[in-house]
């Protein structure tokens, strides 16, 4: 079995260690780094759940070998919120607008539109939906999780702005 | 599920990518990794070694002289982004809209999508418009493969296991001309159950060249050259086009699975391919 040595960012810090070429980034966040929030759903790239963020672009953590993240800066559900626990725009969001109900889907769908609305606020609703037509959501139903999008949306233009 | 185990090999330059797929037998190249992962992780493909392309930073790149020079590695985000295919090959931004979703465009590339070459794949549909040219290499040399050549059978290009796609090479056409592109899937971003790209000139009212090129309803998606033929130096009537699409897509043998018939396909084709002759007609400022 051939390991390979691997070394990244995850949520700002330093992580290195070994791991078999075979071993995807979900696995490798969930398994050797130990941040469970990643989820993973299919392993196939088709529910969006394992959605995480790699050099700033939203990526499927199944679709991508964790030897490939090798030096990359890595972003998960549990590097979104403010170090001292304050939650980011887009999590109050999520709460005041009932857009979660089991949260199986959740860390893909915030992570998906942190790295959509960090790109640019000002998005259509069209747009919205969009962006996350690549995300599954069995349980909640998809309006919640819309409202929860504009109404961060709003408040990340206006900081901003600020 | 998991992927089985392999041996992974990122090499740095060209040459040691092309060694390596001469060299190792059973290698799978890894590139944006989209369609790859997918079929790894179920175990559809269990190669003894993969290589991973990725660090081949000259295959990335984006220029035009007297045609558009793409590498194979460019992401499909980077081409929805790109000025040059903007001004040059604005159908390829139009059927971006179609590939996938973000999360996926930020890793997938247009030569992945190319080899991969599922039935419903956009970007082959765009390359086939403007009859694409692809370079392949091995170790021993490259050829170029005009894009007509490409598609062997389902999801089969013409390419030896110790070949690496490594350009595509696009002529766009003199404008003015019009361009369209109408795809229809369950959800955004799912397979097409059929998609039609459509390159329109006209001159007094008359189709003075017309390209069109349909996915998602046989095992390869190909130029409609019957129907080209069809309508090259009709009159431009959206009601007679209709009429003389009619004989054309009936002689397609269309997919037909559990999940969508051939007649459905065939409608829908019906459809879309009048929609994306109109919606380039809308934009060939033209008479
Ligand atoms: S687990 Fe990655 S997309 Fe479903
Ligand atoms: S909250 Fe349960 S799947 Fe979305």
């Amino acid at each position: 079995m051939q390991e390979q040595d691997v070394q990244m960012h995850v949520n700002g810090k330093p992580v290195s260690g070994k791991v078999e070429a075979r071993t995807h980034l979900g696995d490798f966040l969930r398994q050797a780094v130990g941040l469970t929030g990643t989820h993973l759903g299919c392993e196939h790239g088709v529910c969006g759940a394992c959605t995480v963020i790699v050099d700033g672009d939203a990526v499927r953590s199944c679709l991508m070998l964790a030897v490939q993240a090798d030096n990359c800066d890595v972003t998960t559900i549990e590097g979104i919120a403010e170090e001292n626990g304050s939650l980011h725009p887009l999590q109050e969001a999520f709460r005041n607008n009932h857009a979660l109900q089991c949260g199986f889907c959740t860390a893909g769908m915030i992570t998906s539109l942190y790295a959509f609305l960090s790109e640019n606020p000002n998005r259509s609703d069209e747009e919205i939906r969009e962006a996350i037509s690549g995300n599954i959501c069995r349980c909640t139903g998809y309006q919640g999780i819309i409202s929860a999008a504009k109404e961060a949306a709003a408040k990340m233009a206006k900081d901003n702005r600020n | 599920m998991k992927a089985s185990a392999f041996t992974y090999h990122k090499p740095n330059s060209l040459d040691e990518a092309l060694g390596l797929l001469k060299s190792e037998e059973e290698a799978k190249v890894l590139a944006g990794g989209q369609s790859l992962m997918p079929m790894l992780n179920m175990r559809f493909v269990q190669p003894e070694t993969v290589v991973d392309v990725n660090g081949l930073s000259e295959l990335s790149t984006i220029s035009f002289t007297d045609r558009v020079e793409l590498g194979a590695l460019v992401r499909q985000k980077t081409l929805a982004t790109d000025t040059i295919i903007e001004q040059h090959l604005p159908v390829m931004r139009e059927a971006l809209k179609w590939v996938g979703h973000f999360q996926t465009q930020s890793r997938g590339t247009i030569g992945g999508s190319l080899c991969h070459l599922d039935p419903a794949s956009e970007l082959p549909m765009v390359a086939l418009l403007y009859d694409a040219e692809l370079q392949v290499a091995s170790a021993s040399g490259t050829r170029v493969i005009p894009i007509k050549e490409w598609g062997l059978a389902y999801m089969m290009p013409s390419i030896g296991p110790d070949e690496l796609l490594t350009k595509i090479f696009i002529k766009p056409w003199d404008k003015p001309y019009g361009f369209g592109f109408q795809e229809f899937a369950r959800r955004h971003g799912d397979f097409a159950i059929a998609a039609v790209g459509c390159l329109l000139k006209l001159k007094n009212g008359v189709i003075t060249d017309i390209a069109i090129s349909i996915g998602g309803v046989e095992d390869v998606p190909r130029r409609f050259i019957e129907c080209e033929d069809e309508l090259r130096g009709s009159n431009y009537d959206i009601n007679e086009i209709k009429q003389r699409i009619v004989n054309p897509l009936n002689q397609i043998n269309y997919l037909d699975d559990s999940l969508v018939t051939g007649s459905y396909r065939h409608k829908l084709l019906k459809g879309l391919l009048a929609r994306a002759i109109e919606q380039a007609g809308t934009r060939t400022n033209s008479d």
